[in-house]
């Protein structure tokens, strides 16, 4: 198993604050709007060092995906910021005919996705996100793990033409990737080489599954681990190639099953290559108040679901062989 | 510059286009098509700063229009067509397979003239806003218009808008209201009262004009003046009074050509009543 360490933990909102302000100072295109949570999405820096190219628009979120459409016709670069849950279910039919059956260029950047967000309960905890994103025609979907990742994926998507939705959190969390590592749409990152089981891991379910490779490692099964931090395109090409290699396959989220990862990866190898899968993710539920911590390990999120789960996928490739 | 007479012309061309468009599928939206014409011929072949032969998303440089009642299609199809967007004999395709004229505008297909998709209510404000916004950043100073229906005024997200633009002095957008006091289950006075809207839209901040959108001096006029208030730290709105189905007798003041084609005479006695000035499509 590769080595994977990290100096700090840091939150993957502050890479988004952190890239954005980075996209300010070298794309004049670049607007953002954001509805009352300035601080939460940490876009504060943005706000001060662009008072002209950041609007402020109150709790409206409709109107802020309105306005963000608007923005895009005379050029404009716009970079929507609010909880996860207000920027896709709260405006899924402004998002769907003003933007994405629109066509229009905007950035829809959304914090405390998933249960992570805590204490905060059920209603602020948005699981179906990723399911009514990637839906959309033409939406770009995207969930890094990190802080490092965050950043490089806000950056990289202002070069890409077209609406994208980029996922991100509340918890500090391991900060693992590079600070130089390059971010490709829809490129998976293979983080360790593996031949027993794949484990294809988005979002803060990626340290997940390196320490459950690492408690695999020590059991001697040697797992394979693929970022997906872009969920749409997917990287089909990777995905397919792995399963092909381990003959079984374990996807993990924080996340509805519906219309998660694991949802895209079974339906491509059902297609492609039926592969026996388990999915790490939210079974049919809303969360609850409590700590983070505490909330990955009740609905069951943790490293030790994905070490579960691997030996029981292991477990049918061996009846599948027979 | 157009004289009366000649925009009159147009007016009862584009009437013929829209009667003829809705027949010709049996399907479509005659009744607030028919009372926005003026409105939409004077802004298109009078008013607004545009080049139709040279369309562009990012129109620099022209004055822009947002259709937010994306569903009076038929009316704002025949405008951009007679004002040179497309070729007049794309409106037989209307509704059809394969059409750029699709039920409800969209950039989707890329019909020139149409800057966003627009049919579920509520939405073109805050895009016209946004537009509005991004042309002071660019330092155009020229002016988005947008067109909206009364029913639609019972979105939600229209009120988030005017809040919006006018906290925020978003001062180059000309917008207008076609109260022509219809909507589909009825007149909007039984269905959802407007209440007043010249007070609602004032205490909202805004600088409210008024005109009838069926008299086209008076449109004319109203929209000329109505540049005048631009500039000067709220957005303006004009509150026009139409009759649904202005121009064809039998469908006029009554909510039930809301979205109903005529039938092969009722199209006759339709054409009857608007000559043909410019030649059929």
């Amino acid at each position: 198993m590769k080595k994977y360490t990290y100096t700090e933990k840091k939150d993957t909102r502050s890479g988004f604050g952190a890239g954005l302000s980075e996209l300010g100072k070298i794309n004049p295109n670049v607007v953002a709007l954001c509805a009352d949570l300035t601080g939460s999405l940490k876009m504060d820096a943005f706000a001060k060092e662009h008072p002209e190219r950041f609007f402020q628009v109150g709790i409206a979120e409709a109107n802020m995906i309105g306005i963000a459409a608007g923005l895009t016709i005379g050029g404009k670069i716009p970079f929507t910021g609010t909880f996860a849950n207000f920027s896709t279910g709260r405006v899924y039919d402004q998002i769907r005919q003003s933007v994405a059956y629109s066509g229009k260029n905007v950035k829809i950047c959304a914090s405390h996705a998933g249960l992570t967000l805590g204490e905060d309960g059920a209603t602020h905890q948005i699981l179906e996100d990723i399911g009514l994103m990637k839906m959309l025609p033409g939406m770009v979907v995207i969930n890094p793990c990190d802080y490092n990742q965050t950043k490089a994926a806000t950056i990289a998507i202002a070069i890409h033409e077209g609406p994208v939705y980029l996922r991100f959190g509340r918890p500090a969390v391991p900060n693992f990737t590079p600070a130089d590592q390059k971010f490709e749409i829809g490129k998976a990152w293979l983080i360790n080489e593996g031949s027993d089981v794949s484990i294809f891991a988005t979002g803060h379910l990626v340290w997940k599954a390196i320490e459950a490779g690492e408690q695999l490692a020590a059991q001697g099964i040697n797992a394979e681990i693929i970022n997906i931090h872009t969920i749409k395109p997917l990287d089909n090409a990777a995905i397919i190639a792995s399963a092909k290699k381990t003959g079984c396959v374990v996807t993990a989220e924080e996340h509805q099953m519906n219309g998660g990862l694991g949802d895209s990866i079974a339906q491509l190898l059902s297609r492609e290559l039926p592969t026996p899968l388990e999915m790490v993710a939210v079974h049919d539920s809303f969360g609850e108040s409590g700590t983070p911590d505490q909330l990955m390990t009740k609905y069951g999120l943790d490293a030790v679901n994905i070490v579960e789960a691997a030996k029981k996928v292991m477990s049918k490739k061996t009846i599948t062989a027979q | 510059m157009a004289s009366i007479a000649e925009l009159e012309k147009i007016c009862t061309q584009v009437r013929r286009d829209i009667v003829r468009m809705v027949h010709a599928v049996n399907s479509g939206h005659p009744g607030g098509s028919l009372d926005c014409t003026e409105y939409l011929v004077a802004l298109y072949f009078e008013v607004m700063k545009h080049y139709p032969e040279k369309f562009s998303m990012d129109g620099i440089d022209e004055d822009l229009f947002f259709l937010s009642n994306g569903h009076i299609s038929p009316v704002f199809y025949s405008v951009l067509a007679r004002s040179g967007y497309f070729p007049v004999k794309e409106l037989t395709t209307f509704r059809k397979l394969n059409s750029r004229l699709q039920g409800h505008p969209t950039t989707h297909e890329g019909l020139p003239g149409v800057r966003v998709a627009s049919g579920s209510l509520g939405q073109g404000l805050s895009v016209a806003i946004g537009a509005a916004i991004a042309k002071k950043l660019n330092k155009d100073n020229n002016i988005i218009y947008s067109l909206h229906g009364d029913g639609e005024l019972q979105e939600g997200q229209i009120w988030e808008a005017a809040m919006y633009a006018a906290a925020k002095k978003v001062d180059n957008i000309i917008s207008a209201i076609d109260l022509n006091g219809q909507q589909i289950d009825g007149p909007t006075e039984h269905v959802l009262s407007l209440g007043n809207l010249k007070a609602k839209w004032e205490a909202f901040g805004w600088d409210v004009l008024s005109m009838n959108g069926n008299l086209l001096p008076e449109v004319i006029e109203t929209l000329h003046r109505a540049k005048t208030h631009t500039g000067k730290g709220k957005p303006v709105i004009i509150i026009m009074k139409t009759e649904m189905g202005h121009g064809v007798d039998f469908m006029m003041g009554s909510h039930k050509w809301h979205g109903v084609a005529p039938n092969d005479e009722q199209l006759a006695q339709a054409l009857k009543q608007n000559a043909e000035t410019l030649g059929d499509y």
